[in-house]
């Protein structure tokens, strides 16, 4: 059982990241967004959960679909908003936009756009780590498709031979893009690919956050005793199409609509918190009335902000010291 | 002291270790061997490391011990040229100084992602906030018939894409001064050394604090008829050319940039007003080549001190061949650049 706080947080964190994606799609419908942002919506258990028991010094790398880590990885939501909107209060000044948006002093070293892009960076952090002799993880978020990318292979082996303190976390949700996993994948359950490496796997709910909890406790653990990395597989839906626009031709409304009815991460937890007396069903209402009025206000924050100055687009190319 | 430019390479990144404990070396071969072209040579021995490369292999059935990675100055990577600069990123990004080496440049396309999306791009993209004080060094060119692909020039890709220092040193001081000031910025530094100036012998001044600052050229040869522009291997090239140019009475000046980024057009100006011709010359493809960029550059700001356009010079436009003859047919040849010059003052 997760002690009562960390469980609050987490059920908080998935709500501020439901509505923050709910949000982000509201905006794209009415044209106020530029281009597309690949939305989190049925995954929020694993980045709430997983960063419950971080800190701003252990690290993560993310996806392209990465505002969910980021929000759970300390982010405020209008800051976060303001990046997705290009706003100069954004987290990156409105330069990086939903798929670069990154908070190094959270420990956040970015949302990624190239997939698989991340994973080799995250292997840095953990060797930098390591070499500072620090009692911190690297968290390497990525999807089911970048498990065929060459960058994993490589990551994998590297924290495996230098036993770097690295999670390597695969956010199986069964498709890259239209392309379905067992179309691209020559395994079933990508943790599979940990033996290759020499390194521990396993396969998890990604909608159940004890689960999730319990396997990632398991592999930080084993992180922080110096015993090295460990590939952990989270097999999960994203209620919403790959790309906000997505008309999602390669599944069907069922499908989908099996995850939403049965394995809300938020519901089920929900359920779970009041089963195990952790809350009661007034103090959950209360948590997400919190974070929708939370957002709305981002939402305000965001509509509002300023455009960044084009006078200034030059700055910051090179630290200048 | 004289020394060559390989060790001159290697006595910098000593000495920046001692220094500094952020500051660390990996890549292929670079621990035992001492880098394929001895960069790294001893340099985990100084830096009081033990183990493999300690060991009389291959006797010892030793167990290598994972740990020693934490304090390990000097330490080989996989064949993983993108996952090892992508990790160099990563390291960069919490704290450490990097030494990343790659055994020739022309194995960063394996890891172009890492460098273009990743390092580049993580900085400006991220907001500014980021310091990402990252080398990665290694050689490249042609002079030891290693053929198409792994003989390329790479400066011209890179000094394309914002976001990336560039040093190609032609000298061993300028190595040296020039490594010291890559390891010392908070920037990502991509050092471009030359795999046949390696045994190039150089006077390096004894001075742990000897730096040569990014942006700016080298007057390497003073000079009043013409100007040329070249690097690395083509610095040695532009002299000879200019010796023989002075046998028959032209005076050439001979220009090294050091650092295509950031670049110092200015000292190329001033020798142009003085000039009034300019010929470039370079290892690289000429087609879109980085003498391109410069004769651009220089012709918009000193039209009016050009008595004729400016002339450039780089390799043809196939790959290099193997055969010598046929490499000396595709990159430019010193005697190509004594007709430059001449052709430039209408000789």
């Amino acid at each position: 059982m997760i002690e009562r706080e960390r469980a609050l947080w987490i059920y908080n964190k998935m709500n501020e990241i439901r509505n923050f994606e709910e949000a982000a799609y509201k905006l794209f419908e009415e044209n106020k967004l530029r281009g597309s942002v690949h939305l989190y919506t049925g995954e929020e258990a694993i980045a709430s959960t997983v960063c419950s028991t971080l800190t701003e010094k252990d690290y993560i790398t993310s996806t392209h679909r990465g505002h969910g880590h980021c929000i759970a990885k300390g982010a405020e939501l209008d800051k976060a908003l303001a990046e997705l909107m290009g706003k100069a209060t954004g987290y990156c000044k409105g330069r990086g936009g939903s798929m670069h948006i990154a908070d190094l002093s959270q420990g956040n070293l970015g949302a990624n756009a190239i997939v698989g892009g991340g994973i080799p960076i995250a292997v840095g952090a953990g060797l930098g780590i390591k070499k500072q002799h620090r009692q911190n993880v690297s968290v390497s978020f990525f999807g089911d498709s970048a498990s065929n990318e060459g960058t994993f292979h490589e990551s994998l082996n590297l924290a495996a031979i230098w036993r770097l303190p690295v999670i390597f976390i695969c956010e199986n949700n069964g498709f890259g893009i239209s392309v379905p996993t067992w179309q691209s994948t020559s395994v079933k359950n990508i943790s599979d690919r940990a033996a290759g490496y020499g390194i521990p796997g396993f396969t998890g709910d990604g909608n159940d956050v004890e689960e999730i909890d319990r396997l990632f406790l398991q592999a930080k653990e084993r992180a922080l005793r110096g015993e090295g990395p460990t590939l952990l597989e989270f097999k999960t839906c994203r209620w919403r199409g790959h790309w906000t626009g997505d008309p999602e031709p390669y599944r069907t409304k069922e499908e989908v609509n099996f995850w939403k009815e049965n394995k809300d991460p938020i519901k089920n937890y929900g359920k779970v918190m009041i089963e195990q007396g952790l809350a009661t069903q007034e103090e959950l209402d209360e948590i997400a009335a919190k974070a929708k009025a939370k957002m709305d206000a981002a939402v305000e924050f965001a509509v509002n902000s300023p455009e960044p100055d084009p006078a200034h687009v030059l700055d910051d190319v090179f630290y200048e010291g | 002291m004289k020394t060559t430019y390989a060790k001159a390479i290697r006595d910098v990144m000593a000495s920046e270790m001692k220094r500094d404990d952020s500051v660390f070396v990996m890549g292929e071969d670079v621990e035992v061997l001492g880098g394929i072209f001895g960069c790294t040579r001893d340099l985990n021995k100084e830096l009081g490391g033990d183990g493999y490369y300690a060991l009389d292999i291959p006797n010892k059935d030793r167990e290598v011990q994972h740990d020693e990675i934490a304090d390990a100055r000097c330490f080989n990577t996989p064949i993983s040229e993108a996952g090892f600069i992508g990790a160099g990123l990563g390291a960069a990004c919490v704290g450490m100084r990097p030494i990343v080496e790659l055994m020739y440049w022309d194995f960063a396309l394996v890891g172009m992602d890492q460098i273009v999306n990743q390092i580049a791009k993580t900085r400006y993209i991220f907001g500014g906030k980021a310091r990402i004080p990252l080398v990665i060094r290694g050689q490249e060119g042609i002079g030891r018939g290693n053929a198409a692909t792994h003989s390329q020039s790479m400066e011209s890709y890179l000094m394309h894409c914002p976001g990336l220092k560039i040093a190609c040193p032609s000298t061993a001081a300028d190595a040296a001064g020039l490594l010291r000031t890559a390891i010392r910025d908070d920037n990502p530094v991509l050092f471009i050394e030359h795999k046949a100036l390696y045994k190039e012998k150089g006077e390096v001044p004894d001075d742990p604090e000897f730096m040569i600052p990014f942006g700016k050229a080298d007057i390497k040869r003073e000079g009043k008829d013409v100007t040329i522009v070249a690097n690395l291997l083509y610095v040695g090239r532009a002299l000879q050319a200019a010796e023989q140019l002075a046998a028959e009475g032209i005076s050439a000046e001979v220009i090294d940039p050091r650092t295509l980024c950031p670049f110092d057009y200015d000292t190329l100006v001033e020798s142009v007003k003085k000039t009034g011709r300019m010929v470039i010359v370079h290892e690289d493809h000429k087609v879109a080549g980085w003498s391109a960029q410069v004769a651009s550059e220089v012709t918009s700001r000193a039209f009016k001190y050009l008595d004729a356009p400016i002339e450039r010079l780089g390799a043809k436009q196939c790959p290099l061949a193997f055969n010598l003859g046929l490499e000396n047919a595709i990159v430019p040849q010193i005697d190509e650049i004594v007709a430059a010059c001449k052709k430039v003052l209408y000789k």
